[in-house]
C-alpha cells in the first residue's frame, strides 16, 4: 500500500515538473507530446523484431545510404559510427549493431531541414555488421557495413 | 547529478553544423560490479535539439551509446548569433539542457 502511494507521489511530482517547464519555456509542449522511448524497438534481440517495433517490414537495399566506421575498432566501447542518406525526404536513422545483446543503437529523428547526415559513438560487443535503417518518402532502406572489433566494450 | 553538456554548433551560411558532447555513464546493465552484481541499465534515452525553438533533431538512444555520448548532424539555415538548445532525458528521469550560440 504504502509502497503504491510512494509512486503516486513521485510520478505527480515528475509530471508537476513537466508542466513548470512547459509553462517556463524551457521546452515547447510538442517536445513534451514527443516524449516516449520506443521500448519494444530498443529491447529488440533479433534482427526481424527490432524492424517490426520500427515500423520497417523488410526494408530495401539503397545506394544511395552510407554507413561509415573504421573496417577495424580497437575499442568496442567507442566506434564512431556514421549516416548519411542521399536519399530525398529522409525523415528516420536508426542504427542498429547485429551481434550487441539488443541491436537497435540509436534512432534519430529528422524535421525538414535537417541534413541526413548523423555521427555518433557506439559500444560494440564483438565483431558484427552494422546495419543503417533510413526511412525516406516512407519507404525504408538498409545498408550494412562490418566493423571488426578487437576489444569487446559490452560488459567485461 | 550529470555534468554540462559541451555543444559546438558553426554555421556556413547556408547549414549550421552541431557537435554535442554528453557527460553520462551510459551503464549498459550488463556489465557486473566487484561483488557479481548487475550494475543497473542508467542511461539517456531522449534527446531533442532545438534551433531557435524549432526543432531539428529527435533522438532516442539505447544503451548501445557510447559512455559520454557524441552527436553531430547538421541543418539548414542557422546565423550567427542564433540559439542552439540541447536536452536529454535518461531512464531514472534526470535531465539536462543546454544552450549554446552559433559561431
Amino acid at each position: 500500500m504504502n509502497t503504491q502511494r510512494r509512486e503516486v507521489l513521485k510520478s505527480g511530482s515528475a509530471a508537476g515538473l513537466f508542466g513548470l517547464l512547459v509553462a517556463a519555456g524551457l521546452i515547447t509542449t510538442q517536445q513534451a507530446q514527443a516524449a516516449g522511448w520506443d521500448k519494444p524497438a530498443f529491447e529488440a534481440k533479433a534482427m526481424d523484431e527490432a524492424l517490426k517495433a520500427l515500423g520497417a517490414g523488410k526494408p530495401a537495399d539503397s545506394k544511395d545510404v552510407q554507413i561509415s566506421g573504421p573496417d577495424i575498432a580497437e575499442n568496442g566501447a567507442v566506434v564512431p559510427v556514421g549516416v548519411k542518406s542521399a536519399l530525398a525526404d529522409t525523415e528516420f536513422i536508426a542504427i542498429l549493431i547485429e551481434k550487441n545483446p539488443s541491436m537497435l543503437a540509436a534512432s534519430f529523428t529528422l524535421p525538414a531541414g535537417t541534413m541526413a547526415d548523423v555521427s555518433t559513438r557506439v559500444k560494440m560487443g564483438q565483431t558484427s555488421n552494422v546495419f543503417a535503417l533510413v526511412k525516406a518518402g516512407g519507404s525504408f532502406y538498409m545498408v550494412s557495413k562490418e566493423i571488426k572489433v578487437t576489444l569487446g566494450g559490452c560488459g567485461g | 547529478m550529470a555534468g554540462p553538456m559541451r555543444i559546438r554548433a558553426a554555421s556556413n551560411g547556408t547549414e549550421t553544423e552541431v557537435k554535442i558532447l554528453m557527460s553520462h555513464d551510459m551503464e549498459t546493465g550488463q556489465r557486473k560490479d566487484a561483488s557479481g552484481a548487475l550494475v543497473p541499465a542508467h542511461h539517456i534515452t531522449e534527446l531533442t535539439a532545438t534551433h531557435n525553438g524549432r526543432v531539428v533533431l529527435a533522438a532516442q538512444f539505447g544503451p548501445a551509446v557510447s559512455k559520454n555520448p557524441y552527436l553531430q548532424f547538421k541543418f539548414a539555415g542557422g546565423a550567427k548569433g542564433d540559439k542552439v538548445s540541447v536536452s536529454w532525458v535518461d531512464n531514472k528521469g534526470d535531465k539536462r539542457t543546454d544552450e549554446v550560440v552559433v559561431a
